[in-house]
């Protein structure tokens, strides 16, 4: 089950992320989950939210540019060496991550990351074969 | 210290010029009229046939030329010579990707060379100077421009052309230039980068900068003459009249003498065509007299200058123009390169991956210009990937590249973060104080 994230283009201006926030605050969207990549001009800014499509419309309301990707959710157990016995799996498979990052909460001492990774297909199957639990879009909401 | 090349010419009554230009502009319009079909229809859509130039007096009967008639002629449709009798082509940037051709030929190589000599020899060089040609060799008409009249005075020619400011600093010091040739701004990254390594103007043989194809100020003339140790000069030329060479101004500094022997020039009111009289500021307009490969009638240069008649405390009649102070057109001038932002438009519109909304920043970091082109990412272009976002800058800045000659920034901007305009559409931000 894939989980939709928002994908932000921002330029590095002070005070950009403390609107975008702000601005989803007032529309009721939680933030669960969120990345920044960045270069010296700009920032992706990446989160995973209660409500994506109501997160997408505020956002392009605003005037800024959204763009909706799926990407993998998985709880592994909150212990050390938990994310390692996932991504072995996936370096098994040849699967490349393009990136990662992590829920700020956890659920039932699992630990919860998100993933993006060449292969959404294969990356699941062979994730729960291995009996890595699969965030579904419903567990993110719940968070 | 009045020395001059070509006395007879430099300093020949206006009486003797007037009647000269009037012989040459009736063999200019009949070779013109008879080798270009171009120039002919333009010349029938008036009413005109060859017999009704006489004189200088008939030049205002004649239609201008614009970059336009160019672009619609590229590459060789105003070419008044057969390509056989072409031994050279340059080119320049045209308002969109194309570029403008010109041809010469044997003659007129040696015209230019003479004219070169001319300003070489007004700046007091002799065939005792060493002239380092920093101007960039090749399409660009500077270096060989330069490189050709130094050749024809006897001096010794040093082609360092541009670029690798440390080795040209070598060759300053250890082949003893006396006659450096670059823009204006190049010189002074020079200094700046001689005073850097410990280099003074005393450990030179600076004596002469010829200095041109981009604006500068009076105040930028004297910081050059004080750091390099040498008196500046003011060269002035386009590709399209013949290049480097076409004015230069002489010891005294008051107007760059126009070669009027070979061009006449005309100052316009740009938006009626009328011609203004002395000393009026308008727009330069050039009529080549002499030239066979490409010799052009009525070309708006789009600079915006003005012309004193008077006789020069050097001697020389030929007219003087002031220092472009400006242009009529939305060109910019940046490290010598000719830059329109429709060129830049182009690239992004054929790119067909950005939005047309850009905005370009031009500034002076030190001594040197800077290009920064901003554009608005379309939200099909946004990414959950910095490397593809990085990936489409990198190609905008090839194609940028490649098409102006001349490496610019790229930044992409957030989508309608540009500001629209209802009117004309503001594409530049010109923060340097020229």
């Amino acid at each position: 089950m894939l989980i939709k994230q928002i994908s932000i283009f921002v330029q590095n201006k002070s005070g950009r992320l403390a609107e975008i926030t702000r601005l989803l605050g007032e529309k009721g969207v939680n933030i669960l989950a969120l990345s920044i990549a960045d270069t010296t001009d700009f920032g992706i800014l990446r989160l995973i939210v209660s409500n994506p499509d109501a997160a997408e419309q505020a956002i392009s309301e605003y005037g800024l540019t959204a763009k909706v990707t799926e990407v993998i959710g998985v709880a592994v157990p909150h212990v050390p060496g938990g994310l390692a016995s996932a991504l072995a799996i996936l370096n098994d498979k040849g699967i490349s991550i393009e990136y990662m990052y992590a829920f700020v909460t956890k659920s039932e001492g699992d630990a919860m990351v998100i993933l993006k990774v060449d292969d959404n297909f294969t990356a699941m199957k062979v994730l729960s074969e291995n009996g890595i639990k699969l965030l579904t879009p419903e567990d993110v909401a719940s968070i | 210290m009045a020395d001059f090349w070509n006395q007879k010419s430099e300093c020949m009554s206006r009486d003797e010029l007037h009647h000269i230009q009037s012989e040459r502009l009736a063999g200019l319009v009949r070779r013109i009229y008879t080798n270009v079909p171009y120039y002919r229809d333009k010349m029938h859509e008036k009413g005109l046939v060859p017999e009704d130039i006489k004189s200088v007096e008939d030049l205002e009967k004649l239609p201008f030329t614009t970059k336009q008639d160019l672009r619609e002629t590229y590459p060789y449709g105003l070419f008044a010579a057969p390509l056989e009798d072409i031994v050279r082509v340059h080119a320049s940037s045209g308002t969109t990707g194309k570029q403008v051709v010109v041809g010469y030929t044997q003659n007129d190589i040696a015209l230019w060379a003479e004219l070169m000599a001319r300003c070489f020899t007004m700046a007091g060089a002799t065939k005792n100077s060493k002239i380092q040609v920093s101007y960039g060799y090749g399409l660009f008409t500077g270096g060989l421009g330069a490189h050709y009249g130094a050749e024809r005075i006897g001096a010794m020619a040093i082609p360092t052309s541009s670029g690798n400011t440390k080795r040209q600093i070598t060759v300053m010091r250890d082949f003893g230039s006396n006659v450096l040739c670059c823009t204006p701004s190049y010189a002074l990254y020079l200094a700046e980068t001689m005073e850097e390594a410990g280099i003074s103007p005393d450990d030179l043989q600076l004596q002469a900068g010829i200095f041109g194809a981009e604006p500068w100020t009076a105040a930028m003339r004297s910081e050059i003459e004080r750091r390099l140790g040498l008196d500046a000069f003011d060269i002035y030329g386009l590709s399209e009249i013949m290049g480097p060479g076409v004015s230069m101004d002489c010891i005294h500094k008051n107007g760059l003498h126009i070669w009027e022997d070979h061009f006449i020039a005309e100052i316009i009111n740009p938006d009626t065509g009328e011609v203004l009289p002395a000393n009026s500021k308008g727009e330069l307009v050039f009529t080549t007299l002499t030239k066979e490969g490409f010799p052009l009638i009525r070309y708006r240069t789009r600079d915006v200058s003005s012309l004193n008649f008077e006789k020069c405390a050097c001697g020389r009649t030929m007219v003087r123009m002031s220092k472009p102070s400006g242009r009529t057109d939305d060109m910019l001038i940046i490290r010598g390169v000719n830059v329109f932002p429709s060129q830049i438009e182009s690239v992004l519109l054929e790119m067909g991956e950005t939005s047309p909304h850009y905005m370009i920043i031009v500034d002076r970091m030190g001594n040197l210009d800077t290009i920064e082109i901003m554009v608005e990412l379309t939200p099909a272009m946004v990414s959950d990937e910095v490397k593809k976002i990085e990936d489409l800058e990198n190609r905008i800045r090839q194609n940028i590249e490649s098409t102006l000659g001349l490496a610019a920034k790229i930044t992409l901007v957030e989508a309608k973060s540009i500001q629209r305009s209802e009117g004309k559409a503001k594409r530049v931000i010109d923060r340097r104080n020229m």
